[in-house]
């Protein structure tokens, strides 16, 4: 079942950048693809818990702004050391000018 | 005391679990408030500067090596493998650095490629070394987690000096290369190191062993220097600037701190040292944001100045503090590098036990 939380208004973003976003207790990190494709993970790095939003977004990349680990931000893949396990990702959607995450 | 010196900065000992406990291992970190914006601004890469600055540092060793060669026989020889094997021995350690972070090319298969070459040249694993400096920016300095501590307190002195021309770096290179051919990793490693990480470790230190073992029957065969004065040797007696460098980043500073603007130095140095050097003398930068290439460290620096303790106007500065810090240690093992924030600076982690430079008690265990 899905569970759509609005997570932030889609202009909050910059493209190919990146927000955090808070739910629950869990920290997410919304990206703006240059493209204007919107993509959500969770927002803590899996090498060392730090959050992602302080990190470079760069060519479908989110880059880890403790030790530089790199993910691919669509689809969550870690794209080697430091970071071997994939990042998780959640289906987004915009509506009305906002963002929404599915966060089930 | 060199037992007991070993077992507090092992990372297989008492300490890293005591670290843990008190909270100090992937602690909180101090971190200037740079606007967003901005940050962006600066964490933005480009190819140009690394491939110019790469082409000019590839440039020069061929030349020295190339007049080297062509000029063996005569004294002029001897100036110009000074200069190649300083350029090898001591400049690849800022290469490897700033590749192993993967900031310095935009294209990733430059940085990579770069990366294994200057590791190879500074006798690095670039496996090992690539979770070893991790580990060093997450707990830089923290006695226990951080594996690159290169002045212990009190100092190992005779291994620091020796170092100068490569002697305890390149006899530990030699017997971590023999053991990661073997399919080992030492305690230490293993305490940082992933297992699926771990054979390329193995197959690395065999290919390296091999291009060595290679180096040595060519100088037999051809019965000359030359082909070890070319590869491998400038870790001996080209070293001595990269420890000049290295010392005047974390030497005589507060261990356990979380606070890189208390632990660390930016030194200013000259057009020639940073080019050399890749702008690493703005360490304190670097460390607190070390998304930000090499080339965009002096921004950076105007931007958190306000915030950080003086920088050391030289290398000879930043040696009138660091040689009495050692040797004051060597007797006292209590006394550190105070660093003073500007006013109004944000303080964070200060020291409070002070004891030895430590943010929080950690005597029980360190008396075990």
């Amino acid at each position: 079942m899905a569970q759509w939380i609005a997570a932030c208004a889609a202009d909050d973003i910059d493209p190919e950048d990146v927000v955090p976003f808070d739910h629950g207790g869990r920290a997410y990190a919304i990206y703006r693809s240059p493209d204007d494709g919107y993509y959500a993970t969770d927002g803590l790095c899996t090498h060392e818990q730090t959050l992602l939003c302080d990190g470079l977004v760069m060519d479908g990349v989110i880059e880890c702004p403790k030790h530089n680990g790199r993910f691919d931000y669509t689809s969550g893949k870690a794209l080697g050391a430091p970071v071997l396990v994939d990042l998780r990702t959640y289906p987004t959607k915009v509506a009305d000018g906002t963002v929404y995450i599915d966060v089930d | 005391m060199s037992r007991q010196r070993l077992a507090r900065y092992s990372l297989a000992g008492t300490e890293n679990r005591a670290a843990v406990e008190a909270g100090l291992a992937g602690g909180d970190w101090f971190r200037s408030d740079v606007p967003r914006k901005r940050m962006k601004e600066l964490m933005r890469r480009s190819d140009y500067p690394a491939i110019r600055d790469t082409a000019i540092w590839f440039g020069l060793i061929l030349l020295f090596g190339g007049l080297g060669i062509a000029l063996w026989g005569t004294w002029w020889a001897a100036g110009c493998f000074l200069a190649y094997g300083t350029l090898y021995g001591s400049t690849s350690d800022s290469r490897w650095h700033e590749t192993g972070h993967g900031t310095a090319f935009k294209t990733r298969w430059l940085d990579e490629g770069l990366y294994q070459i200057a590791s190879f040249m500074i006798m690095r694993d670039p496996t090992v070394w690539r979770w070893s400096h991790a580990r060093h920016h997450t707990d830089t300095l923290i006695l226990g987690r951080d594996p690159e501590i290169a002045a212990m307190r009190p100092a190992r002195l005779a291994r620091l000096l020796a170092n100068f021309v490569g002697l305890v770096d390149v006899t530990t290179a030699f017997r971590m290369m023999f053991l990661h051919a073997s399919g080992r990793l030492s305690a230490d490693e293993a305490d940082f190191v992933p297992e699926p990480e771990r054979h390329k470790v193995y197959r690395t230190a065999r290919i390296d062993l091999a291009i060595y073992a290679a180096t040595i029957a060519s100088a037999i065969a051809f019965r000359s220097w030359l082909p070890v004065l070319l590869i491998g040797g400038p870790r001996l007696y080209g070293a001595w600037l990269l420890n000049v460098y290295a010392l005047t980043q974390h030497a005589g500073m507060g261990e356990n701190v979380l606070d890189h603007r208390l632990n660390t130095r930016t030194v200013k140095m000259c057009a020639v040292n940073r080019f050399l050097y890749w702008n690493m003398n703005y360490h304190v930068e670097h460390h607190m944001f070390p998304l930000v290439p090499y080339y965009r460290l002096p921004e950076l620096h105007q931007e958190i100045k306000h915030d950080c303790a003086a920088v050391y106007p030289s290398i000879w500065a930043a040696y009138k503090e660091i040689i009495p810090a050692i040797l004051r240690q060597l007797g006292d093992t209590e006394y550190y590098v105070h660093r003073e924030l500007p006013p109004g600076a944000a303080p964070f982690n200060v020291p409070k036990p002070a004891n030895d430079g430590r943010g929080l008690p950690l005597t029980a265990v360190t008396a075990a």
